[in-house]
């Protein structure tokens, strides 16, 4: 058990102040923005909630949020059952085991403007790869720069190549820890493949697979760079998701107030999905 | 069996392939690329890669993000140490509540923080010096830090701690001496994560940065507008984003998914 020590903040103290200085200061600068307007020369005018209001009652924002959700709700949906599938069938040991691995875990460590060029590249009509077999191969119209269909194709596709390693290597992490008596005991009582997945793989991998969901939910909630590279948004408003939209309003436009009030409403809906995680998790860990 | 492995093969060669097509551009001359299709470079060229080892601007990108890089992760992991083991073994008032604040720091959308960041960091006069960017992602990279070390010294008996203040040892001396080598792994585990993290990001280091300190991915978005369609020199500079990662995943390869999993598998 651990012991009670109040002298342990002190060992705490270093993270707490860079922490601090990295995230109060900067979110009481938006707070302060998001209650006032101002025409420039540091100027300010306080507004009240009024910013607020109007962020939540905007069509914009709905629309950045509903394609926010769709965004997020597909990749998990594609994500989460690939990641278990490849994750069952890789090889528990042997040679083969660190090649998978390295190889699986390379897309996530290619700077997240690279991953944005490099699709870009992989997806252009007439030049790449994928544009020139969907084209001229397939006959089938595709072209990230004149339809939203294939953009949205196009950023779906990229992120599961970009993340279902993780699923799968969190999903295996937790298959590996599964002792061979328990697939003997299967064996011997005649359990279906299925029976066994059900039973047996399933509920040793729930943890890791709760860590999985969230960790995606929220880093594909927060994604700007790479569809913004890839896509800038386009065609028309079409794959503007949460950040982008924000980052327009904000740098583009330069309208502080309302990129303030945005991103607090955007700040607490992540906090709430952190708080769902993080209680899932304790509770796990106290079982 | 034959037909189980089939599945990986076919998901690491959907991994391959665009990684393919980047090294693949990176060998071609410009006129090949815009000329039409070719599954393999047919006027082979290390044109790109000359370009980029001779011009400065190119590889002081490198250079400026490998020094901000290891900066964040020093920094982050030695302030992480001794926090870990703080909410590994002591109950504190609040500790619960601040570990929790730590990870809504680690989710904390970076659009939300990039124009208060440029702020903050100007008015403190650390605008455009690698060590702005190195604070600054550890915003992230400290609570991923903490809590996969957290993990870590969760694994590790608190009888080791008791036998050798029994034995006499002072807390520095146990912690350096007997601590850290039982849980190198970890790390191990926690710098190849701050490293990670810090190297993927974009948006905070091209925020915080301007001429003297512009990571190497600030450097390619630039020229790729400027420059048009120099497409060969683009993919080129891409390859070489790759190479570092590829180079230290090799000696985590077996903790990865306990990375990932914040120290809990």
């Amino acid at each position: 058990m651990k012991t009670e020590n109040q002298r342990a903040w002190f060992f705490v103290l270093p993270v707490l102040l860079l922490v601090a200085f990295n995230a109060l200061i900067p979110i009481m600068t938006v707070v302060n923005y998001s209650v006032q307007e101002t025409f420039g020369n540091n100027v300010f005018f306080w507004q009240g909630l009024d910013w607020f209001e109007q962020i939540l009652r905007s069509d914009r924002f709905h629309a950045a949020l509903g394609r926010q959700f769709m965004f997020t709700g597909l990749i998990l949906a594609i994500e989460i059952p690939l990641g278990i599938i490849v994750a069952l069938s890789m090889p528990r040991k042997g040679f083969w085991v660190p090649v998978c691995l390295v190889t699986m875990a390379l897309p996530m460590l290619i700077p997240w403007n690279v991953v944005g060029s490099m699709w870009n590249i992989f997806t252009l009509p007439k030049i790449g790869l994928l544009g020139y077999f969907m084209n001229d191969v397939l006959g089938v119209n595709y072209d990230m720069t004149q339809q939203p269909i294939s953009a949205w194709v196009t950023i779906i596709i990229m992120d599961v190549w970009h993340w279902t390693s993780l699923v799968v290597l969190l999903s295996y992490a937790g298959l590996v820890s599964i002792p061979d008596a328990y697939y003997q005991a299967a064996k011997i009582d005649g359990a279906s493949p299925w029976k066994v997945f059900r039973y047996i793989q399933l509920p040793k991998m729930k943890t890791v697979l709760t860590i999985a969901v969230l960790l995606r939910f929220m880093d594909s909630f927060n994604i700007y760079t790479e569809p913004f590279v890839l896509t800038g948004g386009g065609p028309g408003n079409s794959t503007t998701l949460l950040s982008i939209d924000l980052v327009k309003i904000a740098l583009g436009q330069f309208d502080l107030g309302p990129a303030a009030a945005m991103s607090l409403i955007y700040f607490a809906i992540t906090l709430l999905v952190s708080w769902l995680f993080y209680t899932l998790m304790t509770k796990d860990d106290a079982q | 069996m034959r037909k189980r492995s089939l599945i990986p093969i076919l998901y690491i060669l959907f991994l391959m392939l665009p990684i393919y097509w980047l090294v693949a551009m990176s060998f071609k001359t410009t006129q090949e690329i815009l000329g039409g299709f070719s599954l393999f470079p047919q006027t082979f060229t290390l044109e790109n890669y000359r370009v980029i080892f001779t011009d400065p601007s190119w590889y002081w990108g490198y250079i400026n993000s490998i020094i901000y890089v290891s900066l964040n992760t020093v920094i982050s992991v030695c302030v992480a140490l001794p926090a870990a083991y703080a909410f590994s073994r002591y109950r504190f008032l609040g500790d619960k509540q601040l570990f929790f604040w730590l990870l809504t720091n680690r989710m904390a959308p970076a659009a939300v923080f990039a124009l208060p960041f440029f702020q903050l960091y100007s008015s403190v006069g650390l605008f455009d010096t690698h060590l702005a960017v190195a604070l600054a992602h550890c915003l992230f990279n400290i609570p991923l830090a903490v809590w996969i070390l957290e993990g870590f010294m969760g694994g590790v008996p608190k009888e080791l701690d008791e036998t050798a203040y029994v034995d006499g040892y002072s807390f520095p001396r146990f912690f350096v001496t007997i601590f850290l080598p039982t849980i190198k792994a970890g790390v191990g585990v926690a710098a190849f994560f701050c490293f990670m993290f810090s190297w993927v990001e974009l948006l905070l280091a091209k925020t915080l940065t301007a001429v003297e300190a512009k990571p190497i991915a600030a450097t390619m978005t630039k020229t790729a507008s400027s420059a048009g369609y120099e497409l060969g020199l683009l993919a080129a500079a891409g390859t070489l984003t790759i190479i570092p990662g590829a180079i230290v995943i090799y000696f985590v390869r077996n903790y990865i998914a306990k990375g990932f999993a914040l120290g809990r598998v």
